[in-house]
């Protein structure tokens, strides 16, 4: 514990960051050591290549969607306090946390992970999955040789079946709907994070 | 009850009367004939013919016209009047009004048993015991294979942890402290009980302590609580299975010599190990050797699911030859073989072998209920008021604590945490049954004494758990308000979504540098995908990925929906549709799709098209003959089925939008699957040999010249329809552009739906997981 104090003084704003994200400091100072280790080049901050490098993310087909979710608004560093507010998403949900009289929702509620699934298909950030951002999806997760009447089909049947208001896209609130008997708390969380 | 409701109250009770009575009588007979059978009438007429044969001086007898010879086919006759018995009894229950929800089924049929026991008790004759070569061999695979090829493996893999430690530390700790309270209580004075030294003890913890899948199945069944909960009181009565044949074969063997050292300790923990992994090892094993030969099954798909139940079942065997745990195997085999053989097989196999292996453990859970209750009739029992006593606390009593403990360390680890409400519906439904009962039977007469106090005990437990937990168990999942299980199946949203969040979850564990769940799991999908899959499915369907299977067979399903439904009904988001053919009734809340809307008038009328067609496709299918899968070429209706393939033919260029590869032969597995479906009398998938003209499928057509076919059909075959229902047997989903809906083919629509009525009268199953048949 002595030691997890000291490291986490090297890092700044340990105490704002574990207020806002939950983490405990242990946690904290794990991604930390992470994300010095991302940080090859030991420039204070993330770069994409630096993602890039990492590579058992190579054969992911959403690669370069989820490393674009780092770099929110065209950025082109991360930090370390972007870099475990995004990971803090993935935290699971917990109860006690939630009862304390905290006005925010927590980073890792239920809509809040969703949200965050959600702007990892809205690429152009308007608010809605397209039919076309949809057919992109498909079609990097489906690697294998499919026709494209097949993804334009399939990518029909799901809008057709989540869209409520008829505006040919999926809203937040539809896909929400959408997925509300999926366990997402269970299915977004990673226990290494608790 | 209103009096003027009377009358057809009265006509219908005065009906269902006469109905239960009619089935009174005919269960008397077959009791009747039961003890018959049993009663050695047949004795008497075997020497007359044996000594009649082997006399050299043979006088000359008169030619026996009628001679009564039961003796030789008495072993069939018996079985058979016993699985009659079971069967007429698991009819009668429903016949009972309000019974069957009060009471589950596995009481009832105890109760049974103890009635026909005691029957047979009065007439003189000696009520059979559940011999226990018997239920193990023959009883208790097809429930564990019904159990082990339906397992959800999502669920099951998600909660392995959980359920191992409930099955494997839980089992341990409710041996050992039920083994050793009752040694403790044993060896109080005054209870006569002192001679039960502590292995037989630990011995009878070990068999009692149990978790019984067949008991568990059986009630949980009827109460339909959520997923989570029976996945994990299920996966843990499979799985103890490893700890209680290990704990008991140690124990019996050191009971003898009355001392355990820590070396047989020891060599306990290494014989587990060996018994479980074994036990999933010969099952994998046997599982993979399943799904290689189905790939090769697609000239034969007679016997396709033979080779599912044989293998299965010889899994189960090897693993018994070297004492591993047989149900591990068979569960093991089962899991494995599923994803390769569902995907290699035929429709109708697969439906084949999901009813044969549901009506086999059926009627497997009946017989063994009867006969536990015909045992508990005849064994010989020997009453000790404080042993059963003591059990039966001790058992609530371990059970309770041992959930509840393991359930604070479990919680440390899981991420939805098991709730109080969870505990105690686990530990509730701990049931025992007849594994243990059989256990304790088997036990050896010479080396433990005691043997009849502790059948005697186990009885009682069983008893007390089937009968006073069962029956108490729904209610109380009611007043607690517990969780139910969700009816409605995956959307295809749902699809995407988790399989988006899945790649997601493994990249940011990348990023994390964490190998966790996720991780594993798709390394695990890459394996398979790369060098499994290619090895044990058959042709093109090896590709095929995960969503483009789930898709198509959400489109086969919904098309079947659609017709059952009558179809051209506008859907609301989320109403059920109410409308319902003369007897067909949509049995659930359909899929919102924007059909557009048809009269009233035009709706009744295409409802009597189809509801008359309807009934000549099912004259039509009695005359399927059971080994004809080809078509005789020299037939009469040849010319028919030619038409109905080139119809096929240009429909199939719609179906194989859905398939993988684009270039796909009219044989893919896929497709030669939905003919199967769409034709009762289905060919073989055999390419197109010299009798047929080879039809080539032209993938480039755009879709609107399809519509005008459509059009055109509809001209040609309203004239068809007049005379007979072979106009055309197409398979057609309901295209879902909705341009061409829009070009108001409402028409064409209703007589593809009606084309689709008449080729899809005979589907099979709904889908993987549904139980209920088709049409109601």
């Amino acid at each position: 514990m002595g030691s997890a104090k000291s490291s986490l003084s090297k890092i700044p704003n340990a105490e704002q960051l574990m207020d806002d994200t939950g983490f405990s400091p242990a946690h904290v100072v794990r991604l930390h050591e992470r994300f010095q280790a991302l940080d090859k080049e030991k420039k204070g901050h993330l770069s994409r290549q630096d993602f890039e490098s990492i590579k058992e993310l190579a054969t992911n087909p959403i690669r370069d969607r989820i490393i674009g979710a780092f770099f929110a608004q065209g950025g082109e560093m991360v930090d370390f306090h972007t870099f475990v507010k995004i990971l803090a998403h993935f935290r699971p949900v917990d109860k006690k946390h939630l009862k304390k009289a905290n006005i925010r929702e927590p980073i890792n509620s239920r809509t809040n992970k969703l949200r965050f699934a959600f702007q990892l298909y809205d690429q152009d950030n308007d608010g809605k999955i397209s039919r076309s951002e949809l057919l992109q999806v498909l079609r990097t997760m489906l690697e294998v040789q499919v026709t494209d009447e097949q993804l334009e089909s399939i990518a029909d049947r799901t809008i057709q079946e989540a869209d409520l208001d008829g505006d040919n896209a999926i809203s937040f609130d539809e896909f929400r709907k959408s997925l509300e008997k999926v366990n997402i708390d269970h299915k977004m969380s990673i226990r290494f994070l608790r | 009850m209103p009096l003027g409701s009377l009358s057809p109250d009265l006509v219908g009770v005065s009906r269902r009367v006469s109905l239960q009575r009619g089935f009174l009588i005919l269960c008397a007979l077959v009791v009747l004939l039961l003890f018959e059978a049993v009663v050695p009438l047949g004795a008497s007429s075997s020497p007359n013919t044996t000594s009649g044969k082997h006399g050299s001086n043979r006088t000359k007898k008169p030619f026996p016209v009628l001679s009564f010879d039961y003796s030789h086919v008495r072993m069939p006759f018996e079985i058979s009047l016993w699985v009659l018995l079971a069967s007429l009894m698991k009819l009668g229950f429903h016949l009972i009004p309000r019974l069957s929800s009060i009471v589950p089924e596995s009481c009832l049929l105890i109760v049974v048993g103890l009635l026909v026991g005691g029957l047979m008790r009065v007439v003189g004759e000696d009520p059979p015991v559940l011999d226990s070569n018997l239920f193990f061999l023959c009883l208790l695979p097809p429930i564990i294979l019904d159990a082990g090829y339906f397992l959800p493996m999502r669920p099951f893999s998600e909660n392995l942890g959980t359920i191992l430690m409930f099955a494997v530390v839980g089992t341990l700790w409710n041996s050992f402290f039920m083994g050793g309270l009752l040694y403790g209580v044993c060896q109080i004075q005054g209870t006569n009980l002192s001679e039960v030294t502590l292995l037989p003890c630990l011995l009878f913890g070990a068999i009692i302590s149990a978790v019984d899948p067949v008991a568990v199945l059986a009630v949980f069944e009827e109460i339909h609580i959520n997923e989570l909960l029976h996945i994990l009181v299920f996966g843990e009565s499979l799985l103890n299975d490893a700890v209680t044949v290990v704990l008991y074969h140690l124990f019996e063997e050191y009971a003898g010599i009355g001392s355990v050292t820590v070396l047989d300790v020891f060599l306990g923990v290494v014989s587990f190990l060996v018994v479980a992994l074994g036990g999933v090892l010969v099952g994998a094993f046997y599982g993979i050797l399943s799904a290689f030969t189905s790939r090769f099954t697609s000239h034969t798909r007679v016997i396709e699911p033979l080779f599912v139940f044989v293998y299965s079942y010889m899994a189960y065997l090897s693993a018994e030859v070297f004492h591993l745990s047989g149900i591990m195997a068979l569960i093991a085999c089962g899991a494995v073989m599923r994803p390769y053989v569902e995907a290699n097989i035929s429709h109708k196999s697969h439906t084949t072998i999901k009813y044969f292996l549901k009506m086999w453990s059926s009627v497997s859970e009946t017989l063994i209920f009867i006969f536990l209750g015909v045992s508990t009739v005849a064994g010989p029992h020997s009453w000790n008021w404080t042993f059963v006593t003591v059990t039966i606390v001790l058992c609530l009593v371990s059970r309770v604590l041992g959930v509840v403990g393991l359930t604070y360390v479990i919680n440390k680890f899981r991420i939805v945490k098991l709730t109080t409400k969870d505990q105690f519906i686990v530990a509730y439904g701990g049931l025992r049954g007849a594994i243990a009962f059989s256990l304790g039977y088997l036990l050896d007469a010479q080396e433990f004494p005691m043997r009849t106090m502790f059948v005697t005990a186990i009885i009682t437990v069983i008893f007390f758990t089937v009968f006073v937990q069962g029956m108490t168990i729904r209610p109380l999942v009611d007043l607690l308000a517990v969780k139910k299980k969700q009816e409605t199946k995956r959307s295809i949203n749902e699809e995407i979504h988790t399989q988006f969040l899945d790649h997601l979850l493994t990249g940011i564990e990348d990023i994390c540098g964490h190998y966790g769940h996720h991780h594993w799991k798709d390394k695990l999908n890459r394996f398979n995908k790369k060098y499994v899959k290619k090895c044990l499915i058959a042709g093109e369907r090896s590709k095929e990925p995960q969503l483009i299977a789930f898709y198509h067979k959400m489109e086969m399903k919904q098309a079947i929906e659609l017709v059952e439904s009558g179809g051209g009904v506008k859907l609301p988001s989320a109403v059920p549709s109410t409308v319902s053919m003369q007897n067909i009734q949509p049995k659930k809340p359909l899929p919102d799709r924007a059909i557009p809307k048809i009269s009233k008038g035009r709706e009744e009328e295409i409802r009597k098209i189809l509801r008359n067609n309807l009934q000549k496709t099912r004259q039509r299918l009695r005359s399927y003959n059971r080994h004809t899968l080809v078509a005789d070429p020299y037939e009469d209706g040849w010319n028919e089925l030619l038409i109905k393939r080139q119809k096929l033919m240009q429909m199939e260029k719609k179906m194989s939008n859905y398939l993988t590869v684009p270039a796909a032969p009219p044989d893919s597995p896929t497709l030669s699957r939905a003919r199967l479906a769409s034709d009762p009398q289905a060919y073989s998938s055999k390419p197109a040999s010299g009798d047929l003209p080879t039809i080539k499928v032209d993938l480039a057509s755009p879709q609107s010249p399809d519509s005008m076919n459509l059009v055109d059909e509809f001209q040609k075959t309203a004239a068809l329809q007049k005379d007979d229902d072979d106009g055309g047997l197409v398979m057609k989903v309901p295209p879902e552009d909705k341009e061409e809906e829009q070009k108001g083919e409402q028409d064409s629509k209703k007589e593809q739906q009606q084309r689709l009525m008449r080729c899809l009268s005979d589907p099979g199953p709904g889908g993987d997981d549904e139980d209920e048949p088709f049409l109601p």
